[in-house]
């Protein structure tokens, strides 16, 4: 009989082990590395035949993934009539805004069907479709065997529905190719204001940027002498985080006629470090130290908010909501006393304004995604946003429909100027930025660019550093 | 003694002289276990260790593996690149400033834990009844997770609303820009850190206090010897190399922090907190450059692993020397 020394059972183990080891060899040769597209040339959307039916998949449970948000709250509230019109059983998991979309990006990474359906916004869709990890909804808003005859596409903004487009190639515009989500709620970024600071004052709201940064400093000066103890003048986002260039930063840059990037020889070339931009840095920043918010560093659009509700900050250049949500009667110390207005012009007058779309996707993976079709054409239907916009807090309307609707407007009157901002601005708010895959990662560096700009160093400097460990990153 | 049910070590050779009891062979007779079961049996006692051995391998061999090509959302079928991730790391200015981040944190942050510990624990061996209260109280911020204590610090440092700086308002310091700075953010999360793990080394050093004997001190007693003098010369050497593993435990946990940074700072002001291991996070889950993301980690395991390679060996001498004086 033979023995089974050390030396024969190691060897033996060895193997074993360089089969374990090759697993993850052989995995990645073929989808090992998780992603991949799952799209294979057709859509699931070809195989829904016949004429439309709600309880199409009646019966069915989807999950979805949602962040918590005033538009969130109003879609739960009105889920039962979702599944008492289709049959379908909603289930979902709600995170909050820091955690939601690192939870969202490793679960489309791990290749999964955690969830059927999540929010999302449009910026996202440049880092989630070229994986393919989004449905292109396309083939379904087309399958009029899979879609409602009244959900109406041409009802929505068209440059809403087009910030969700895009072709998912390297240096195409948005608007072009597949719609890998559909816009939900939006906002626009404009100025909020405490009107009873201003009347104090003396105030109006101002029309240059130059007048805001005048505007700021004098409140921060002299609020706090009529009344307003540590008011300061503007709240704007400071965290280290691309959330802060979007809002308020991206709005003013562009009404300067700015750009993130510009097309040169084939590639995005970084234009942060253009001497008018670098002179619009050096400008934000010093406003921020004249008259903005003390530990500016850190601010993220919940501070900002809570401070124009708590009478802290004079005004606030972000999200339209987030200004709402402290103007309606009850929520803040300073309800009944904001105001709206869509901010400074730039030199030529332009009032161009960036935009934030929360927009509702599809998983890619889905095994319900007739089921997951409808909840999205639901959702982003007439009647349930009307609803979420009357008697929920879903107030910048995605469709021209509850736009015009007497009601909304008579509900979104109690708020001075909100409506004729947002007439004013809507056809000028568009995605500012250049689609690119590394948005985030260029977005993150130009906010540490801009606290490092705000703390001292020379805005050059910094810019043009930016721009250096960008224009590999970006490179097509 | 029971009948053996299996041949022991050491017992028939040749060409098997052991029966087993029952069945066909003779009643009384030891079992017979053929030979290749005997030379296995060690091997299967430690195939458990070798599966959990595995478990944790397997997954560190499967990141290890991943730096060698240029995975990405946007590249789901990577090529292999070889060493170009970790090249491209040590290329980056940006790694070099968030080692030499990480550095600074995590010796400032076990310096003052260890020498504040000590000294609680010093302070704490004296029984006393507000002693014996301090020690349950001194545990609460270990109870309390990091991420939750660096948030609790955000808002207490907030320099308008925050209560650290309507306390300094008295003294005129009431304008203090904790985070705002690069400076005043690497400290703030320093002293975030203080606070939630000075108790841990305090318990340590505290424990290991408790553990000496006493009859040295005794004879320093009966000797005269002063505080200072028995501080030095007994206490400090036979508490040291309990001190020794706090610091090793303390100080691999900070090269390795993420949570309270990220909760305090997210990284800013620009570059000045962002850690090692935060540009990983970046770079893995927000960025989407897994590869890169995973170097980025080896790199840092390789950090920890070397540092605590010289921190062991010295505990090691640490514990010898100890032996010697008590």
């Amino acid at each position: 009989m033979d023995t089974m020394d050390r030396r024969r059972f190691l060897g033996i183990m060895g193997a074993s082990a360089a089969a374990l080891g090759a697993a993850p060899a052989l995995s990645a040769c073929g989808t090992g590395f998780g992603g991949g597209s799952s799209s294979g040339g057709g859509s699931a959307a070809d195989e829904v035949t016949g004429a439309f039916d709600w309880k199409r998949a009646q019966g069915k449970t989807i999950k979805a993934l949602l962040n918590k948000h005033p538009y969130s709250d109003a879609l739960i509230a009105d889920l039962k009539s979702f599944s008492d019109k289709t049959g379908i059983k909603v289930e979902y998991d709600v995170f909050p805004e820091d955690n939601y979309f690192d939870k969202l990006t490793v679960d489309l990474s791990s290749g999964r069907a955690s969830y059927d359906v999540f929010m999302l916004g449009a910026y996202m869709v440049w880092q989630y479709g070229p994986p393919g990890w989004l449905e292109d909804l396309g083939p379904w808003m087309r399958n009029t065997a899979a879609t409602a005859g009244d959900w109406d596409q041409a009802d929505f903004f068209p440059n809403l529905l087009q910030a969700d487009q895009w072709s998912l190639k390297y240096g195409t515009p948005l608007g072009q190719g597949g719609q890998y989500a559909l816009p939900w709620g939006w906002e626009t970024n404009v100025v909020a204001y405490n009107t009873e600071v201003f009347a104090k004052l003396g105030l109006k709201p101002a029309e240059t940027f130059d007048e805001l940064i005048e505007m700021a400093a004098t409140i921060k000066q002299k609020a706090p002498g009529a009344g307003f103890d540590g008011m300061y003048g503007v709240a704007v986002r400071g965290s280290r985080s691309w959330a802060t260039i979007h809002p308020g930063f991206m709005t003013m840059y562009s009404r300067h006629g700015l750009k993130d990037f510009v097309m040169s020889g084939g590639n995005f070339k970084p234009a942060m470090n253009d001497p008018k931009a670098v002179d619009f840095t050096r400008k934000w920043a010093d406003m921020i130290k004249n008259g903005g918010a003390p530990s500016w560093t850190s601010y993220t659009w919940y501070q900002c908010s809570s401070d124009l509700g708590a009478r802290k900050a004079a005004m606030l250049f972000d999200a339209d909501s987030a200004a709402y949500f402290q103007a309606i009667k009850g929520a803040s110390p300073a309800s009944g006393k904001i105001a709206f207005h869509p901010g400074p012009k730039g030199p030529d007058g332009s009032l161009a304004t960036n935009m934030w779309v929360w927009s509702l996707g599809m998983n890619a993976k889905s095994k319900n995604k007739t089921a997951a079709w409808l909840f999205l054409q639901w959702a982003t239907g007439k009647e349930h946003l009307r609803k979420a916009a009357i008697e929920g807090n879903h107030i910048d309307p995605v469709r021209k429909s509850i736009s015009q609707d007497a009601a909304y407007k008579d509900k979104m009157k109690a708020i001075p100027g909100f409506l004729e901002t947002f007439e004013t601005v809507v056809d000028q708010t568009k995605i500012q930025f250049t689609p690119q895959t590394q948005f985030f990662d260029a977005t993150t560096s130009w906010a540490a660019a801009l606290q490092e700009v705000y703390g001292g160093k020379d805005a050059k400097g910094v810019l043009d550093g930016l721009a250096k460990d960008l224009t590999p990153k970006v490179a097509g | 003694m029971t009948a053996p049910t299996e041949t022991d070590a050491g017992a028939p050779t040749g060409t098997g002289g052991t029966g087993k009891t029952g069945g066909t062979g003779t009643p009384g007779a030891p079992l017979r276990v053929p030979r290749w079961r005997r030379s296995l049996r060690p091997y299967l006692l430690i195939v458990p260790a070798l599966l959990l051995t595995g478990g944790i391998l397997y997954p560190f061999g499967l990141g290890l593996y991943y730096t060698l090509f240029d995975f990405s959302a946007t590249k789901p079928q990577p090529d292999l690149v070889g060493l170009e991730n970790y090249l491209t790391i040590v290329r980056q200015d940006a790694f070099w400033r968030s080692a030499l981040v990480t550095s600074l944190y995590a010796i400032g942050a076990t310096a003052v834990e260890t020498v504040l510990g000590v000294g609680v624990a010093l302070l704490l061996n004296r029984s006393s009844r507000l002693g014996r209260v301090l020690e349950k109280v001194l545990i609460l911020p270990l109870m309390i997770a990091p991420v939750i204590a660096a948030i609790m610090w955000k808002l207490m440092l907030q320099p308008s609303v925050g209560v650290v700086n309507y306390l300094l308002r008295p003294v005129g310091l009431g304008g203090v820009q904790w985070t705002d700075t690069p400076t005043g953010a690497l400290l703030s999360s320093i002293m975030v850190d203080v606070w939630v793990y000075t108790p841990f080394v305090a318990i340590l050093a505290l424990a290991g206090l408790r553990s000496l004997p006493r009859s040295p001190f005794e004879a320093a007693a009966v000797d005269g010897a002063g505080w200072w003098f028995t501080f030095r010369r007994l206490t400090l050497p036979m508490l040291w190399p309990y001190v020794l593993v706090a610091v090793i435990f303390r100080f691999m946990d900070s090269l390795k922090v993420f949570d309270i940074i990220y909760a305090l700072t997210e990284g800013g002001p620009g570059d000045s907190t962002v850690v090692l291991q935060i540009r990983a996070y970046l770079e893995a889950i927000r960025f989407q450059r897994y590869s890169l993301g995973i170097s980025y980690m080896i790199i840092l395991w390789a950090v920890v692993y070397l540092a605590s390679m010289v921190l062991v060996r010295y505990l090691t001498r640490a514990q010898r020397r100890a032996a010697e004086a008590s």
